[in-house]
């Protein structure tokens, strides 16, 4: 039996269902010292006196970490860079007195105790000098411009060039829609909060548990930062509670944490507070605008779609939000923008689906404003404008099964019971709606390294430094590897979540199981040609088998009718283990000739109440064509997961910025409206077959992102369905539907 | 002004630890803490146990739930020293259906949320008042899961409950 396809349970389940799974937070260290964070009140500005005297007088109180006291560090911006790092000049913590947005951290109370840190870090008062700041996107338009360049450009290419002459194709097309989205910032807030415990050896090595997506990325940072060998520095995140792009880059907490190590030769962790929680990376506060032009017959003949987003004042970060029309819908005319403009904000950063979930909604939105002016059904309309070419790069996809992904939802949900007039449907006193979006999102790969190693028992080891934020990588990882060798899944052990591990990018962009599960091949691969290699010394049978002829099974090597075990072969390696470290990578020129896309279709009912204009997402199905699903278990619950997202973005969460103070106003649990258990009712994932023998070894396209592109626009369109009104800011409240 | 409301609140820092002792999970334990330390702050910072998660240390979250004289409550809203001769269960000393439910059905991906999940479904089980999926819904809704698994853990819980599923 193979073990990919296989809806195989967690592997670390008994872990987590037991509470010995350990967090960055959580390992048991003597002499801990533990760091509170102390955060600017202001939002610009500069700090005159920060009086620490109270709190130092407090019982177990040991130092007062600011930027006047900070040790010494690299002085050059770029040594702050980390893998995900827009262009710019990443944000220094403690640098100096410069206040550059609310809640930046300007100090750092490290105490015996979380209660003694804790209390210090209150009583302190800082005397600031405040000067004018801007916070509001919509107020400071004027100041759009384009986002400057860098590495990071190379993942997120800007929207495709011009084509046609759209203004022209518009103004003659039969049919136009067009509309203004509104989208608020957003927080990921991962259940556990931030924290880094650095453990100082006292010979210059650190170990440090953090928080990330990204073991190498910070091992990198923290060397760079503190001048340290990176050998010297070990970062260890076995498990993450929840990320969601949040750990893409290292965050502050480790860079304090590691500080105070190095300065009080002590143990230290740092962990936020949940306020401190809103104070780093967001999901921007965006604009965008769209005009698209059809045909009588529904042909969308002119796409124009502009975004501005938020940035910081010091890096230009930016998201793909106007890049995703033409890579669904092959019009001729095409126009796209993305701008940005500085504010006195932190840098946002990646958030789950960063961008795709922005640009859909208005994408999607439109398309389904135009099937009602065509009065063409939602779902017949894109397939009217189906196509297996991506028009933005003029390359075919190397697979494409939307199609499937349509009617097979469709069937699934029963979207053709719905009638098409809207408010035409209802339960008792609500109004009943259908909608339907489409979802895309990139299918990326990048190199990474992996280590296989065939161990004196005989048993398989596969190593990377990835991290699982709960992904699901530790088993699917132990899948693939055990399909290379034909082993139980007993057999394999995947050691993962560790910067001395052979090098894995960070975890994000659903791209983890695609880059790390070809590197695992690769290893394999080589390891097998280093175990027949081997054989051949020592066994006859096997010494005209070429590798392509040679097959492994239960922990035998096999050919024609000859077997060899694992063990026979490590006993003729003088039982030493025979191991393999090899990269795995892209195959770019292949790749050159095809886009590659994974793609969704979200179909959702909707109640809304006629009096209090109530809404509640009864039921919605999100159908996914992403190539080979390894575990259609844990995949399922990645697209659920990113369906109960979409519920949160569509209709409950956000950031609520008060410009008046410069301050996010709702940095709790209790004010920052994320789904409960009763706001979910029925959802259902469906995955269609899609083989892709182009895109890599294993056929792999990544679910992390697609469960949160389709449905935000569905839900926005079931809700027009059921009430005839399309609001187009996110998220959508009750009161905008009340009947006036 | 500012000087006499830094001196109030230096002194209450004055006050002296006190020695408690603790039942949890059937085990004594004494330890000396100052009486502002909250039970979730006891079981993760001095008794090492952290299988109970700390989300937001108010009481929003649901994360740091624990099943204490049989019922759940919010462990960061609780001082330890209230607790002396109470009979605390954590996520260490259970050993319930629920667990390998929560398993089954994949009910938890980052599992940050999930000790929190099951002890609240526990106490909500021995509570015995809600019957329908509905009702376990609401009951539940104290304990948030930002991974998105809330179908799962209703499912999880509602085979364990047995009974009427709709």
């Amino acid at each position: 039996m193979t073990q990919i396809g296989q809806p195989i349970s967690r592997l670390e389940g008994k872990l987590k269902v037991t509470g010995a799974a350990k967090y960055s937070g959580e390992y048991k260290v003597p002499n801990l010292l533990y760091g509170y964070v102390v955060s600017s009140a202001i939002t610009k500005g500069k700090i005159i006196k920060i009086h620490t005297e109270s709190a130092e007088k407090i019982k177990g109180v040991v130092k007062i970490f600011t930027h006047l006291n900070r040790p010494g560090k690299a002085w050059f911006d770029m040594q702050y860079a980390d893998m995900d790092a827009p262009p710019g000049a990443s944000f220094r913590p403690l640098h100096n007195d410069e206040i550059k947005f609310n809640g930046q951290p300007i100090a750092l109370v490290v105490a015996e105790t979380f209660e003694a840190a804790r209390e210090g870090a209150s009583m302190i008062k800082v005397d600031y000098q405040e000067t004018k700041f801007q916070t509001d996107l919509h107020s400071n338009l004027a100041a759009a411009r384009d986002a400057k360049k860098g590495m990071a450009t190379l993942l997120k290419p800007p929207p495709p060039k011009p084509t046609g002459d759209f203004e022209k194709a518009y103004a003659e097309s039969d049919f136009k829609a067009s509309g203004e989205f509104i989208h608020s910032t957003e927080h990921h807030n991962p259940m556990e909060l931030f924290t880094t415990t650095t453990l100082y050896d006292g010979k210059g090595k650190l170990t440090i548990y953090d928080k990330t997506q990204g073991t190498i990325n910070c091992q990198l940072y923290v060397g760079n930062v503190f001048g340290l060998h990176f050998k010297n520095v070990r970062v260890v995140s076995p498990f993450v509670g929840g990320a969601f792009g949040s750990g893409l880059r290292p965050q502050y907490q480790l860079f304090l944490s590691v500080m105070a190590a190095l300065d009080l030769k002590r143990h230290v962790r740092v962990t936020l507070d949940r306020s401190q929680m809103f104070s780093f990376g967001h999901r921007p506060q965006t604009i965008q605008h769209t005009r698209f032009g059809a045909t009588q017959e529904g042909k969308i003949t002119a796409l124009n779609h502009t975004s501005v987003a938020e940035t910081s004042q010091f890096e230009d970060y930016t998201e793909n939000v106007t890049n995703w029309s033409s890579m669904m819908y092959p019009a001729d005319n095409t126009l796209f923008e993305q701008k940005l403009v500085s504010l006195d904000v932190n840098s946002p950063m990646d958030m789950r689906a960063p961008g795709g979930s922005t640009g859909l909604h208005a994408i999607e939105a439109t398309m389904d404003e135009i099937s009602y002016k065509l009065n063409i059904d939602p779902l017949e309309l894109r397939l009217i404008n189906y196509s297996t070419f991506n028009n933005a790069e003029k390359k075919p996809y190397s697979s494409k099964e939307l199609k499937a992904c349509y009617l097979q939802g469709a069937e699934k949900f029963g979207w053709y019971k719905r009638s098409p007039q809207p408010r035409s449907m209802s339960r008792g006193q609500k109004l009943v709606g259908y909608g339907m979006a489409t979802g895309i999102w990139d299918a990326m790969q990048l190199p990474a390294r992996a280590e296989a190693i065939i161990t004196k028992d005989g048993k398989l080891h596969v190593k990377s430094a990835v991290t699982d934020i709960g992904v699901g990588t530790l088993t699917v990882m132990t899948q693939i590897a055990a399909d290379e060798f034909g082993l139980n899944m007993e057999d394999v052990l995947f050691f993962y979540g560790d910067s001395k591990l052979p090098f894995a990018p960070i975890q994000g962009g659903s791209f983890t199981t695609a880059t790390v599960g070809t590197a695992i091949v690769f290893a394999s691969k080589a390891l097998k040609k280093k175990l027949l290699k081997i054989a051949k010394t020592s066994n006859e049978a096997f010494k005209k088998a070429e590798i392509e002829e040679v097959t492994f099974k239960n922990g035998m090597m096999i050919y024609k009718d000859c077997s060899i075990s694992f063990l026979e072969i490590i006993n003729t390696n003088k039982d030493k283990p025979i191991r393999t470290t090899n990269f795995g990578y892209p195959h770019a020129l292949k790749l050159r000739k095809y886009a590659r896309a994974v793609h969704s279709a979200s179909f959702v009912e909707v109640e809304v109440d006629q009096e209090l204009g109530t809404i509640k997402v009864t039921r919605a199905l999100t159908a996914v064509a992403a190539g080979r699903i390894i575990n259609p278990k844990t995949a399922r619950s990645q697209v659920l997961g990113g369906m109960v997202w979409s519920i949160s973005k569509a209709l409950m969460e956000e950031t609520i910025m008060d410009a008046q103070l410069g301050k996010y106003i709702n940095q709790s649990f209790a004010e920052y409206h994320i789904p409960v258990h009763a706001d979910i009712n029925e959802l259902d994932v469906l995955f269609v077959q899609e083989d892709d023998k182009i895109i890599n070894e294993l056929g792999i396209k990544g679910v992390g992102e697609v469960g949160l592109v389709a449905m935000p626009p569905a839900i926005a369109n079931a809700i027009y369905h059921a009430t005839g009104k399309r609001i187009n800011r996110f998220p959508i409240h009750f009161d905008e539907l009340m009947e006036s | 002004m500012e000087t006499e409301s830094f001196t109030k609140t230096h002194q209450a820092t004055t006050v002296t630890p006190r020695t408690i002792t603790l039942s949890i999970n059937g085990q004594q334990h004494a330890l000396t803490i100052l009486p502002y330390v909250s039970l979730l702050d006891a079981l993760r910072e001095y008794l090492d146990l952290t299988g109970t998660k700390k989300g937001c240390d108010h009481g929003q979250c649901g994360a740091c739930t624990v099943i204490c004289d049989g019922k759940r409550i919010i462990s960061c809203l609780t001082l330890a020293v209230m607790k002396e001769g109470a009979k605390i269960t954590t996520i260490e000393g259970i050993n319930h259906p629920i667990q390998q439910a929560f398993i089954d059905h994949d009910a938890f991906q980052c599992g940050y949320c999930t000790p929190g999940q099951i002890c609240s479904a526990i106490g909500l089980l021995e509570e015995g008042k809600v019957k329908s999926r509905e009702e376990v819904k609401d009951s539940m809704s104290g304990n948030l899961c930002r991974c998105g698994a809330n179908q799962q853990i209703i499912d999880a819980i509602m085979q364990v409950k047995g009974g009427d599923n709709e």
